[in-house]
């Protein structure tokens, strides 16, 4: 039941900023909708619901190298669209391993790192 | 005006493209809380920043834009891939902003209420993404260094 309703307020925020990004123009400003916090904003309120603040806030630090993966990942991504012949889609799926290999990167190095 | 809103964009998008950003949407903020229930919240947290629906909605601006430059006649699939490629760099300036978002709930969750804390965040990411846009904007009307600076 918990991962119906994750599933449904996921899919409304994140429609919701989909419809902000269409609306908007110029595009490079729409984009900015393309990072917004939409899981974040979809599962943290039910996260501190069912295992507290504390599980949250570290969901949250661990988000944080996540989003300069994500940063790398959507970097790279305009990059190779305005200089190579690949279709977005390609383009973006190819590249998602980039966004892995950061993130999770991150994570095991600066964890080590503060152990 | 630098910025504008129009509602009418949105006759131009399909039933079905907003059920794939729904599915997408849903399945990825599912499997997020998946993750973390059974890997816990370091790794489950670095899924609250996936890009969930980037390369649906990149592939569909592109296709939006090809259909657009076919109907006056062109190929339009340069368009398309530019188009889609500026998205991508306002995406990235968002980054920032979602990093500051991660950054005020990291710190601020254990000692204040949720609501206020996300409240804060989300605004936090508006205000820093809409900045750095802002700052990118000014740079390029400066120098002028790219043709599609003007989308």
């Amino acid at each position: 039941m918990e991962e119906l309703i994750r599933f449904l307020i996921g899919g409304a925020v994140v429609s919701a900023f989909a419809v902000l990004s269409e609306m908007f123009r110029p595009k490079s400003f729409a984009g900015l909708f393309g990072a917004a916090p939409s899981i974040a904003l979809a599962t943290l309120g039910l996260t501190v619901a069912r295992s507290g603040h504390g599980f949250a806030a570290i969901e949250a630090q661990s988000m944080i190298f996540g989003a300069v993966a994500f940063c790398l990942y959507a970097s790279l991504c305009s990059q190779v669209l305005m200089r190579r012949k690949l279709s977005a889609l390609a383009t973006t799926v190819l590249l998602l391993p980039v966004w892995f290999g950061a993130a999770f990167g991150l994570l095991f190095l600066l964890s080590r790192h503060a152990a | 005006m630098i910025v504008s809103a129009k509602l009418a964009s949105l006759k131009h998008i399909k039933p079905h493209e907003f059920a794939v950003r729904f599915l997408f949407g849903g399945l990825c903020t599912m499997i997020a809380g998946l993750i973390a229930s059974h890997y816990g919240p370091r790794i489950g947290g670095l899924f609250l920043a996936f890009p969930a629906i980037f390369p649906a909605s990149a592939s569909l601006i592109e296709q939006h834009e090809i259909a657009h430059k076919r109907q006056a006649g062109y190929d339009g699939r340069m368009r398309g891939r530019v188009v889609a490629g500026i998205d991508a760099t306002g995406a990235a300036l968002a980054c920032v902003g979602l990093m500051a978002f991660a950054a005020i709930v990291w710190r601020a969750l254990p000692r204040h209420g949720a609501v206020a804390v996300i409240s804060a965040a989300t605004f936090a990411w508006l205000l820093l993404s809409i900045a750095l846009w802002l700052l990118r904007k000014s740079r390029l009307l400066r120098h002028k260094t790219h043709p599609a600076f003007e989308n």
